[in-house]
């Protein structure tokens, strides 16, 4: 099976480590060979955690510059950080609810444009879903949720080796009981949103 | 049941690199393991500090690293099969008990896992401890994956047992934070009790035995090379006049570069996954068959050199590179891309690299460094500090926990910082060599960990110093683990002790020792001034619980602040303190109640008072 990379980008506390995580747990089920890795410099105290998704025949659990199929970015400024590891062949999704770093409060940084962000995106790439998956996942009752948002938007752009099934019941059984009905419509308000 | 303890042989389980360590000790029958926390091997003794709970495991979080190692050495002389882990830089700690280990061995089998950090994610070097093999003179291994990092362990532990010596098991981040999936084995039955046979000319190192032991030590150094000949874990691939020579995680980059470059019948290579001792007649063997070779490692030379060393002891005359400018690099950690482009440039294969977007027009993003959490009482700290000590030149001499962030402006406050527990030291020296002041700062792990024996050094030799010891309830930066200062029974757990830092400083003789609370900063302020003030050496102990711990034990109740119409937008809160839940809008400054924790400290900052505590959460 062909390699399949998936970059996923977000801020410490948004999730991400959870969102590969089902992935795993979906491609384990579904028995397509996973492998990912993570690097969280301190993500507690709100640096960047990036995790790296190899599906298919590879050994590397680390994504080169450039060779990403898919980048899943879950704050706008971060996903627009991420662009080296992408091509022209690349489909990106970001959710576009920002949260600026705190060096732009104090001066240290300008927070780009949104609607720059997008335009440099989709310039640079195959394909941009860009849309603002907050609101979706408080739309389906925790912000917390804004993690599975995603994965429902990835699901829908067939990318991945996986049916949106599999990850759905990797949902079922694998995140905390409590949260499994949000992140269920949180999963699905994601597909919805990466259709239109 | 803790999942690691699934007794279901065959079963397929994602795991983390560390959760695949910590499984394969316990199917090696491990029972008895101690540690130091240090990322990137926080994992593998936080999954068997659960286990502990649950089997007959004893663990411990040792003081230091050197006490680990101790400890577990002796676990393993008696006879228990033990375990030890530490990031790369504490193996320095251990490093002395380490090297007299070596002559001694051990009884039942003893494993020490090294988790290196190449690219230094959370380090604060990269050094790379395969040569700590070739210095003890123990076998090393290194595993390529998650998968084999856990069939390495039981494996790691019957070598330690044939050879009697502690065996190292190397890992690199990327081995300990990827995530595979792994086949379970069965479990190992535990045999916690065993007994020390006492044996003083194997055991008490003084000359006449050690000169005996290190015979021995060569002699078992000669055994693991023919067992590193025949091992496994150092295996051929492919056929053709190319070779590759290759470890950790560089073999999982160098398979899939062979594959894409569609060059598998020219290309042999050998995985070296028994690094010291290098097996000497294998590579003899691979080297005959090449025409060239290129050794493919993260960080320093260490295989090229023994290859070379041993290519030119059989007169083999075959080019031989690794590291150099126009292949590979000894610094950071390696990519595929990479690997593929060098092996491509190496063998003259025409590849293209990816056609990676031009970024140029993009605009910077702002970064997103780590900060100190809103609420932590470091930052207050910092800032009375800052307070205290104005219109003084001072040194800040800094260690190694989250408070280093305090060297970040605005707080600035971080001056020096080489290794655990050398605030203590340093300050002593500067305090001599200038006519600065001096002013260093220590968390309470690290000052268990290695900072008592400086501070004791500067009541002797008389040095004018003041220590700031961070007493923030816990081991924070590695993930909260417990530290000899820690009330064990807020975690529900008894059977422990707990050392109070302040006694502790007035019987080491110290002569000014205050406590502050450092949330109340014209106190903290008025403490700190007066112990600065003082002639020689004096401690403060800012004594108050890391926040994420506080909050993890349910024991954060403060309520959220908000910014009123009084401010007059100076800025001072946001500027001095740098605290993460404030935030612009437009260009008036607010504060995010979900990120506040309620410490107050900017509203004693604020010369307007318009920062007040909100009445309920909105
Ligand atoms: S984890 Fe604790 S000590 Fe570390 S920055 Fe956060 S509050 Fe401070």
């Amino acid at each position: 099976m062909k390699p399949m990379r998936l970059i996923i980008v977000a801020v410490g506390g948004q999730g991400n480590l959870l969102a590969s995580k089902v992935l795993g747990e979906a491609a384990l089920m579904a028995d397509i060979p996973v492998r990912m890795s993570e690097i969280h410099g301190m993500a507690q105290r709100g640096g960047v955690v990036e995790s790296a998704l190899v599906f298919g025949d590879a050994q590397s659990t680390i994504i080169s510059d450039g060779e990403a199929d898919v980048l899943v970015g879950f704050e706008p400024s971060e996903t627009l950080r991420a662009l080296n590891k992408c091509s022209a062949r690349t489909t990106v999704i970001t959710n576009m609810a920002p949260l600026p770093p705190f060096t732009v409060a104090i001066g240290k940084g300008i927070y780009p444009d949104l609607e720059n962000i997008t335009a440099l995106i989709e310039a640079k790439t195959h394909r941009l879903i860009a849309f603002d998956a907050a609101e979706q996942a408080r739309a389906a009752g925790n912000i917390m949720s804004l993690n599975i948002v995603l994965l429902g938007a990835l699901c829908r752009t067939e990318l991945l080796p996986l049916k949106a099934d599999t990850v759905r019941e990797a949902i079922r059984t694998r995140t905390k009981q409590a949260f499994v009905e949000a992140n269920l419509k949180a999963f699905d308000l994601g597909f919805q949103a990466a259709a239109d | 049941m803790h999942k690691l303890l699934t007794d279901q042989p065959g079963q397929r389980m994602l795991m983390l690199g560390n959760e695949a360590i910590a499984r394969g000790a316990l199917e090696a029958g491990v029972a008895f393991a101690a540690t130091y926390p240090g990322t990137p091997s926080s994992e593998i003794s936080l999954n068997l500090f659960q286990v502990a709970r649950e089997t007959e495991l004893y663990f411990e979080y040792s003081t230091n690293e050197k006490v680990a190692l101790e400890v577990a050495a002796a676990a393993a002389n008696s006879g228990v099969r033990a375990m030890c882990m530490m990031k790369h830089v504490g193996v320095n700690v251990a490093a002395d008990a380490l090297m007299t280990l070596a002559y001694v061995g051990t009884r039942a089998g003893l494993v020490i896992v090294s988790a290196d950090d190449p690219f230094m994610f959370s380090s604060q070097n990269e050094q790379d401890n395969r040569y700590y093999g070739k210095l003890s003179g123990l076998p090393v291994l290194e595993p390529s994956s998650v998968a084999e990092a856990k069939e390495m362990v039981p494996y790691a532990f019957d070598l330690s047992e044939q050879l009697n010596e502690p065996v190292i098991l190397r890992t690199t981040t990327r081995i300990n934070h990827s995530t595979a999936v792994v086949d379970l084995g069965a479990l190992k039955q535990p045999q916690p009790r065993g007994h020390f046979d006492k044996d003083p000319f194997n055991f008490v190192t003084v000359p006449a035995v050690s000169r005996q032991l290190h015979v021995r030590l060569l002699e078992n150094i000669a055994r693991a090379e023919a067992l590193s000949t025949t091992s496994p874990y150092n295996f051929e691939t492919g056929e053709g006049g190319w070779g590759i020579i290759c470890n950790g995680v560089s073999y999982a980059y160098t398979v899939d570069a062979i594959r894409d470059l569609e060059i598998e019948d020219r290309t042999r290579v050998l995985r070296i996954g028994f690094s010291h001792p290098m097996p000497r007649n294998q590579l003899k063997a691979f080297l005959t068959a090449c025409e060239k070779v290129l050794v493919v490692e993260e960080g320093e030379p260490y295989m090229e050199e023994a290859v070379k060393a041993i290519a030119q002891e059989e007169g083999l005359t075959l080019p031989i590179r690794g590291k150099a400018d126009e292949l590979f690099s000894r610094l950071y950690e390696f990519d595929p891309a990479m690997v593929r482009q060098v092996i491509a440039h190496f063998f003259g294969i025409q590849h293209d690299l990816p056609a990676v977007p031009d970024l140029s027009d993009v605009p910077e993003v702002p970064p997103r460094p780590p900060t100190l959490c809103a609420g932590c009482s470091h930052r207050a700290t910092f800032y009375a500090v800052k307070k205290a000590t104005e219109g003084l030149d001072v040194i800040h001499p800094s260690d190694i926990g989250c408070y280093t962030l305090g060297f970040l402006p605005p707080l600035s406050m971080g001056d020096f910082v080489i290794c655990m527990g050398a605030s203590t030291g340093s300050a002593g020296g500067f305090a001599q060599a200038t006519d600065q002041k001096v002013v260093s700062f220590i968390g309470d792990s690290t000052f268990f960990h290695s900072g008592i024996p400086g501070l004791i050094n500067a009541v002797f030799n008389r040095h004018n110093i003041t220590l700031i010891i961070l007493d923030n309830r816990t081991t924070a930066m590695t993930g909260h683990q417990p530290n000899p200062g820690v009330d064990m029974n807020e975690l529900n757990l008894d059977g422990y002790g707990q050392i109070d830092i302040e006694p502790l400083v007035k019987a080491l003789g110290v002569a000014h020792v205050t406590t502050i609370k450092p949330y109340n900063l014209k106190k903290s302020i008025a403490a700190i001034r007066e112990a600065v003030q003082f002639e020689g050496v004096s401690v403060v102990i800012a004594k108050e619980k890391c926040t994420l711990y506080a909050k993890a034990l349910k024991q954060l109740h403060g309520k959220a602040f908000q910014i009123t119409t009084r401010c007059r937008n100076h800025r001072d809160c946001i500027n001095d303190l740098g605290c993460p839940a404030f935030f612009l809008e437009g260009d008036q400054v607010h504060i995010d109640p979900d990120i506040c924790t309620g410490c107050a400290v900017c509203a004693q900052v604020c010369p307007e008072h318009a920062i007040t505590p909100l009445k309920a959460k909105p």
